[in-house]
Formats: structure tokens, C-alpha cells, sequence
């Protein structure tokens, strides 16, 4: 019952990412929950609000937890809109994440669109933490504007730290150097081995699908490519059955999945 | 004049698995070209006589809205077609391409091209197959694009 009960935190930093995004930065009251891992979820309650499932976005020094939020009902605009110092509830980490020790000595080819680069950013944190256990680390970028996109400055850290970054935006003025396209057209660009890669996909459902059916046409092994699924999850440990899949509950099962287990649900209207 | 060579269009995926000779014919019209950040290749409602393979960098086509300036439709880059509007009357460009990247680019003169396509059907048939799947291709992209993939109808299962 314990992984029921929401663990005091406190913000103690938070940074406007876009016009409905915010990042906050959380450190345990007293008692923490255990360390997330990459890919990873908890379930973050705004007391008197309610409690919504949001990535982890990212660590740095333990025990803060880091996630990114977007604004898009009653609860998640209630957690935006918390200042430092405030207290916040967090249940977790639920899930199974991104699997980044399996994936030693490969290429990364990260590939996120929109929101979905938070789950993701923490992987490029774990990885240029201890960047010898991995090959190339390629991040692809798919936004709706250049004024949607998260996190813009740690892209240009990134970019020199050695990460591949490339970013295409729907829509864009003159004066944008980036791509303006679907996110598979990057991946022509990626200098990665596809054999010697892992692929993780975070966004919406129909990017991961065309992302993911296009690396494994260049080459990357469907057992490799792994996507973040996301369905209705309430009670993170699989009791519940609102986030059910098919034969997953995505809560416990995922919402890391691979590829060759997500194809052919992705694919059934009624899931 | 540098000319370009039938290894050099045999490495191209829209040449792939051409006969020599049929390359030797197009690599006739074809030359090397570069163009620095900021050249404009052409303008929207200008002659279509030319059109390019990105060898390296990045092209963006551009459309002035009267109101809202100019926007970015689409960017390309290695291995993309730049053009086709020189395939079908009235040859006239229907957006504008401007170089946002140091572009590296085989140029090809379109009126040649039309030129050897009109006195080789079998020629003119295999390229008209090759450029359908590059313009197929580029549709489906747009159409996936027309969904507005990060809009919050897409990106927004459960608003809590």
C-alpha cells in the first residue's frame, strides 16, 4: 500500500520550457520515493487537484526528480502553475523504463516529437554522464514550432558534448536553419550503424509508428527499437486496468515497450 | 566546365540501377554546383529550367504570404530532388528555394533533360516512374503533416 501513498516533495526550481510548459525540479520533504530510471513515470498529485502520470525528465544531483509538465487540464495546470517552495505529491517510479544498460555499446538513435522529449532527455543525461558505454548518440527532434520546442538551450549543450542533434519543426518563418518536415526525414541524416543501433521513440502515437516502421526499414532490429506508450494510468502498479493495451497494463508493462510488441496493437482501431 | 560523371549520378538513389549509358545521356546536362547560406536557387513564378540533387546541406522552399511574410514549406537535403516543375507546362517555379545550409548539388538543364526524354520513351518512362516515387513519397509526408502531429489533439489523450 505504500506505493499508494503520495510522498511529500517540494519545488525547488521551475523553468518555463514553452508557453504551456514548465519543468519542475522536486527534492523529498523527508521520506523519498527509490530513483527513477530513465523511461520511467510517476504519478504526481497537486494536492486537493488530483494526480496525473508524468515522465521523469531527468535527475541530476539525487535525490532531486525532475519532470516536465504540459498544461493541458485541471491538474497539470494546477502543477505548472506550482512555484518553489510549494509541496507537490509523487508516487513511484512506476514502470518499466528504457532499458539503457541493456543497450551498452550501441549507437542510440533517440528519436522525440513534442512532449516527447522529456522521457528522453534523461536518457542523453544517463548517457553523457558516462558517455564510453554507449557508441554515437544521435537525437532527433520533431516539434510543431520552433517556439514549441523543449529544452532549446540543452540542445546546443548537447550539440557540444558531441550528441547528433538534429531538429524539424511542421511549420516555420524565414530565417529557421533547421528542418521543416515529418521527423522520418532526418533519419536519411543519421550517422549511426543501424545494426550496431538501439532506437527509443517518445511522441505522439502515429510519429512513433512512421519513426519506428522507418528505422527498422534502415536497418535497426525491431527487438531494439522501443517506444513510450501512453494510455489512462491511475494506479501505476497494474491493479487498476484503466491503462490496459491488448495483453499489457501499460502502468506495469511499459510504458517502455518494444517495438515488436507494440506493431501489432498500435495497428487495432478499438485499443 | 566541370562535368560530372556517370559514377557520380550512379551513387544517386534516383539513378540507382540505370544503365551506363542512359547516365552518360543525363550526366550530358548535368553540372557540379555550390551555393552559399542565404543564395536564392530560384523564385516563385520564375522559368523551371533547371532542377538539383542535394549532395550536401540544406535547401528550404519558401512562400511569400502577403501579410504574413515568408514562410518555410518544407526543407531538403542529402540525397533530395530540388524541382519539378520543369516536368510539366507551364515550367513555371510554384514556390521559391533558398539555401539555409552550405549546399553541395548536382545542376541539371531541365530543357536538356526534356530534351533526351522526348527522343527516348523507354528513358523517359523509367525516370518518370523514379520522379512519381520521389513526389509520392513527398505527399504522404505532407498529408502526415496536414495531422498536425504535436497539436494538442494528437499529443493529448487525457486531459487531466
Amino acid at each position: 500500500m505504500a506505493r499508494m501513498r503520495p510522498v511529500p516533495y517540494r519545488v525547488v526550481e521551475r523553468r518555463r520550457e514553452t508557453r504551456d510548459t514548465v519543468t519542475l525540479a522536486l527534492e523529498p520533504v523527508a521520506a523519498r520515493i527509490a530513483e527513477p530510471s530513465p523511461g520511467q513515470f510517476t504519478m504526481m498529485y497537486a494536492w486537493g487537484v488530483g494526480e496525473v502520470p508524468v515522465s521523469v525528465s531527468g535527475g541530476g544531483a539525487k535525490p532531486r526528480v525532475e519532470q516536465t509538465v504540459r498544461a493541458v487540464g485541471a491538474v497539470t495546470r494546477a502543477l505548472c502553475g506550482a512555484r518553489p517552495g510549494e509541496m507537490l505529491g509523487l508516487r513511484g517510479p512506476f514502470g518499466v523504463g528504457w532499458g539503457l544498460d541493456e543497450v551498452q555499446g550501441f549507437d542510440l538513435i533517440l528519436a522525440a516529437g513534442g512532449i516527447g522529449l522529456a522521457p528522453l532527455r534523461s536518457v542523453v543525461l544517463r548517457a553523457l554522464a558516462d558517455p564510453r558505454r554507449y557508441g554515437r548518440i544521435v537525437l532527433l527532434v520533431g516539434a510543431r514550432t520552433p517556439a514549441d520546442l523543449l529544452y532549446p538551450d540543452e540542445l546546443e549543450r548537447w550539440r557540444r558534448c558531441g550528441v547528433h542533434v538534429e531538429v524539424t519543426v511542421d511549420r516555420a518563418a524565414a530565417g529557421w536553419t533547421g528542418h521543416v518536415g515529418l521527423i522520418t526525414s532526418l533519419i536519411d541524416l543519421v550517422d549511426a550503424d543501424p545494426a550496431r543501433a538501439a532506437a527509443f521513440v517518445c511522441g505522439p502515437e502515429i510519429m512513433m509508428r512512421l519513426t519506428a516502421r522507418a528505422l527498422v526499414e534502415r536497418g535497426v532490429p525491431p527487438h531494439r527499437v522501443r517506444l513510450s506508450l501512453e494510455r489512462n494510468m491511475r494506479c501505476g502498479v497494474g491493479w487498476c486496468g484503466h491503462c490496459q493495451l491488448g495483453p499489457l497494463l501499460l502502468c506495469r508493462d511499459g510504458p517502455v515497450v518494444p517495438y515488436e510488441r507494440a506493431e501489432p496493437l498500435m495497428a487495432v482501431k478499438e485499443l | 566546365m566541370i562535368t560530372v560523371g556517370v559514377e557520380q549520378l550512379a551513387g544517386q538513389a534516383v539513378f540507382a540501377e540505370m544503365d551506363a549509358a542512359d547516365l552518360a545521356r543525363l550526366a550530358s546536362a548535368a553540372r557540379p554546383v555550390a551555393f552559399p547560406v542565404g543564395r536564392r536557387l530560384f523564385e516563385e513564378g520564375c522559368a523551371a529550367d533547371r532542377f538539383w540533387i542535394v549532395q550536401d546541406g540544406l535547401v528550404a522552399l519558401d512562400l511569400h504570404l502577403p501579410g504574413r511574410g515568408t514562410l518555410i514549406v518544407e526543407t531538403l537535403g542529402r540525397g533530395a530532388i530540388i524541382g519539378w516543375s520543369w516536368l510539366f507546362p507551364p515550367y513555371r517555379w510554384r514556390f521559391g528555394a533558398v539555401a539555409t545550409r552550405p549546399v553541395q548539388a548536382l545542376e541539371f538543364d531541365a530543357r536538356l533533360v526534356r530534351f533526351i526524354w522526348a527522343r527516348d520513351p523507354r528513358l523517359a518512362h523509367k525516370l518518370t516512374l523514379r520522379f512519381a516515387e520521389v513526389v509520392v513519397d513527398r505527399l504522404q509526408a505532407t498529408r502526415m503533416r496536414l495531422l498536425d502531429l504535436y497539436g494538442d489533439a494528437a499529443e493529448v489523450r487525457w486531459r487531466a
